[in-house]
Order: structure tokens, then sequence, then C-alpha cells
């Protein structure tokens, strides 16, 4: 019988319980912020189940007013899926075309020296603080507007709408322009070959290739968009109505919040609860827009093995 | 050559250059209407930097330069004056990987007839029909056009992008190691192609495959660092070349 005792050693059994050691440190970490958005779901559930012990669902949901703070309260949430959308629909027009542009403008134009000058500019846009965009928004970019259309009220949803398409505008730039670069040098060889110019292979094969990608990030920004808090505050006002005119003042489902936690709300009130409903809405059309975007980027990007 | 055949493809005296490295060293070459050429040699002989120069492939490479002359049906394609489109209608291109774009392979074939200006249905779904013939796969696509050309097995995207590439009617091909990606039996039927079309196009075809070059071709060009040292009827080349390096190359003494 052969000693295999030359093959053991202390070391073993210290290694083993340090490499235990960082991976349940590492278990820990992930868990935190597992169970730290599981707790707000909960949260928010809890507190919503409270506002609607006191409102009937068909309410919440087929009336046309939401007039929580008002002696006479109404609480139809489409008001304020109104403002939120059509703020948000503002920002998508500046954002998108003009994203999609700069995103080809720098794959397929720019100078690497260009390139390296323009990158760190739209960066530095995407870290500018929202309170900023939203004074902007409302005491430059509004008076302004004021000139060009003398209807425009000191609070609308345009003037934040479009702060708003440059603030998320860097974030549609950059993960489109990621997608226009991920798309093989083959294709656009192939595209050459064929006779094309660099226009018909831009936007017959390039874009086209890269939709799925392009797509998805106009649906982040469009979550973005639609969570953004402060610009909406500062310069979209507090009436929540149910109209598709941007020149009107409008409120979001994010200033409502806002609105409400600022004000002195008592606690237990149906309009504290009510807070944590249009939360919870919010989450739940952020979380359905992150789902569908990481869906459409899945299928794309399967599709090109 | 002896034989009295007509030239389509012509170079005389190409050097090419990335950025300070040379690539071509004065290439004179005359490739013959009608027939089936490869291009032979090691690795980094420049016969690839070659294909890609007849159209013109290699001016997307930052840095590079090209000297002396190419001329296509007696055309100087390097002239200021050259319409890009036009050159690459004529002197189409099929890649060492199959690069089917990410459409419909309905969409992969009419893409090139569409940017040239074609925009009648009927005429491109005729175009479709017979590149698709020519190509060899019809038979296995026509109930599925509008299926994503990236379902298609290996094999077939190749031939879909042969089929795209006639669709434009081009009057010479170039195939850069069109087989080298494939397994045995899609190679096999890519060479059957080659010799379908033989006659009715030029074909120039760089190949690292010894014996695929004696299969399917009429002509070899064999290149060494950035040399073109012999041109001679298939055949002779691999029988009696007159060249010491050609014969060290084909008996397989190095590359």
């Amino acid at each position: 019988m052969s000693d295999t005792n030359w093959l053991y050693s202390r070391r073993t059994a210290r290694r083993e319980i340090k490499e235990r050691a960082i991976a349940g440190t590492l278990f820990l970490s992930a868990a935190v912020s597992i169970f730290v958005t599981i707790a707000i779901v909960v949260v928010i559930a809890i507190e919503g189940l409270n506002f609607f012990s006191e409102v009937r669902l068909s309410q919440f949901f087929l009336d046309t007013e939401w007039t929580p703070l008002f002696h006479e309260k109404h609480f139809g949430i489409w008001p304020l899926i109104n403002g939120t959308l059509l703020v948000a629909a503002v920002a998508l027009v500046v954002a998108l075309p003009l994203g999609l542009l700069i995103a080809i403008y720098l794959s397929e134009f720019a100078s690497t020296r260009t390139r390296s000058f323009v990158k760190p500019i739209l960066e530095i846009f995407a870290g500018i603080p929202t309170v900023v965009y939203g004074y902007f928004a409302l005491l430059f970019l509004t008076p302004y507007l004021q000139k060009v259309l003398p209807d425009l009220g000191a609070f609308n949803a345009l003037s934040p709408g479009i702060m708003m398409g440059f603030m998320i505008l860097p974030m549609v730039a950059s993960l489109s322009e990621d997608a226009l670069y991920a798309v093989p040098r083959s294709l656009k060889d192939g595209a050459y070959a064929l006779g094309s110019s660099k226009l018909q292979m831009i936007f017959g094969v390039l874009v086209p290739s890269a939709l799925g990608g392009i797509v998805a990030s106009f649906i982040l920004a469009m979550s973005r968009a639609v969570g953004e808090t402060m610009i909406v505050t500062i310069a979209a006002g507090q009436q929540p109505k149910l109209s598709l005119d941007p020149t009107e003042s409008v409120a979001t489902m994010t200033a409502y919040i806002v609105q409400v936690s600022l004000g002195d709300t008592p606690h237990g009130s149906v309009e504290y609860y009510s807070i944590f409903v249009v939360g919870g809405m919010l989450f739940l059309i952020t979380l359905f827009l992150n789902f569908l975007s990481f869906k459409i980027r899945d299928k794309f990007s399967l599709s090109f093995r | 050559m002896t034989e009295t055949s007509e030239g389509i493809v012509k170079t005389t005296d190409l050097k090419f250059y990335y950025g300070s490295n040379q690539a071509l060293f004065g290439i004179d070459a005359n490739i013959t209407k009608g027939k089936v050429t490869a291009l032979i040699g090691p690795s980094g002989c420049g016969k690839s930097t070659f294909l890609r120069t007849l159209n013109r492939m290699n001016d997307y490479i930052p840095g590079s330069r090209l000297e002396g002359k190419v001329e296509v049906d007696g055309a100087d394609i390097y002239s200021s004056k050259v319409d890009l489109a036009l050159l690459r209608k004529r002197v189409g291109m099929v890649f060492q990987r199959s690069n089917p774009f990410p459409k419909s392979i309905f969409e992969n074939i009419a893409y090139g007839p569409r940017i040239h200006g074609e925009k009648n249905k009927e005429t491109l779904s005729g175009i479709v029909e017979t590149s698709l013939k020519n190509a060899d796969l019809w038979k296995e696509v026509k109930d599925r056009l509008n299926d994503s050309a990236l379902e298609l097995s290996g094999g077939q995207q190749q031939r879909l992008c042969i089929a795209r590439a006639l669709a434009v009617e081009p009057e010479v091909l170039l195939m850069d190691e069109p087989a080298s990606a494939l397994d045995p039996r899609s190679t096999a039927r890519i060479e059957d192609l080659i010799s379908e079309l033989r006659g009715n196009y030029t074909i120039i075809i760089v190949t690292h495959n010894m014996q695929q070059a004696s299969r399917v071709s009429d002509f070899t060009c064999f290149f060494l660092e950035g040399r073109l040292v012999e041109t001679a009827k298939t055949k002779q080349i691999f029988t009696r070349p007159e060249c010491k390096e050609t014969e060290d190359y084909i008996t397989g003494r190095f590359g």
C-alpha cells in the first residue's frame, strides 16, 4: 500500500474557507439589491391596497379626473398617465431622430479625432443634473417658445418635453451607436460590393441590421423619460388633465408624487396612499418597457449568429 | 497565354501598399473572359489583396495606396471619374464568409437590383427566381422566400450570396475563398456551381485548396510574396510549371 499523504496539505482547508467566505460575501451583496427591490415592491403593494380599500378599482381606471387634493376628490389615473406619456412623447420626438443621426454620424462619418471630441461632450450632457434641465426649461426655453407660440402657458408639456429629449439624447445616441458598431464589417462589405453608395449602405443594410439594438435603445430612453421627475415637476405644472395639447400645463405621475410628498398630507389619508398607487403604476410601466427592450434586443442579437 | 483569347481584366504594373507595407509588387495580369481563373499562393502572398483591387474594395482600408493600372473592359477603374456603383455592378464579389443581410431571402437578392434602380415588383420577382436558379438554390428555398436568410445553413447562405451577386448581372465574379468555411459537401456544391457559371461569367477565385484550383479553374495565377510568379493554363501549372517556385509550392514543398 502506497502512502498518499504527499498529496495533502493544510493549505487546502484554509483555501477552502477563504473561497467560501468570498463566495458568501458576493452572494450577500447580490442578495441585498434584490432584497431592497422586493421590499420596495412589497411596501408599494401594501400601501396601495390601503388605497383601494377606500377607492374602487373601477373609479381608478374609469374616472377621467384626478383631484385627490381638492374638496371633491376624483381618483382617475388616466390624466396622470396622459401627462406622463405626453411629455415623454415630446421628448422622444426630439431624441429619437436626433439620437439616431448622431449615432450614424459617429459610427460612419466622424474621424477618430472628432469622435474622441464629440463622445465625451455627449456624456457630459448625460451627467447634467436634471434640476438644471428643469430650470432651463422653465426660465429659458419656455419664455423663448412663448415668442413663437404666444398661447403657451408658463407651465406646459412642450418645454420640459424638449429638455427631457436632450436629457435622454446621449443615451439614445450611445446605445444606438453600440448597435450600429456591432453590425459585422462583412455586411457593409457585402452592401458595397453590390454597388451601394454610402447612404444606401447605411439606410438599406446598416440601420436595418442594427434595428433590434436601436429599438431597444428607444424603449429604454422612453422608460427613462417616463420616470424622469425633476424637469416635469419644475416646468410642466401640476394640473392633471386629459389632453393631447402639449402647450397646456399637465401633471405627470412623478410630479404628482413629488407634490404630495412635499405637501402636508397627513399620514394614512387617502391622498397619502394614492402616491404609492401612482408609484406602483409607474413601476409597472417602466418595468414593462425595460422588459420589452431586453426582449427585443435578445431576439435580434440571436438572429445574427 | 498562347491561346487567342479575349482579356477582360488587365492590370499593369499594379502596386499596392498598406501604409508603408507594400503588398503587391508590380502585377501584370491579364484575365481571360468567360473563364475561371484561380489565384493560388501561400498566405500573405497578396492574392486576396489583388482580388480586392479589381472592384476597389480596398478603397475602404485606411492608409492604403495603389499605383499602376487596373482595366476592366478597357476602362481604367481607378480613374477619378469612375462611378463605383457601375464598376461593382459589373464586377461582383463573393466573400470568404457568407454575409447574407439580416433580411428575407427575397430581400437579400432584390437588394442589388433595387439600389441600381429596379422598382417593378414583377421584374424583381423574376430576377430573384433566375438568380436563385443560377445559384442552384431555388429548389431549396422557393417555398420560403420570405423567411430570414439567416435561417439557411452555411452552404445555402454562401449560395445565396452568390445568387445575390448574380442578381445585378455582373460580367466578372470575384470569389475570395468562397468555400473555405464550408464542409466538404457544401464545398462540392459550390464547385459544381462555379463550373455551371463558367462561360457566362468571368470568375476569378482565390483558393488555398490546390485540388479545388485544379478542379474548377481554366487558368491559374501563382502568387508569391506580392509578385505574380506564373500564369498559365491550370493543367500546365499543375503538370509542368515553368518556375521552380511554382513547382515547389504545388508539390507541397512549402506553403
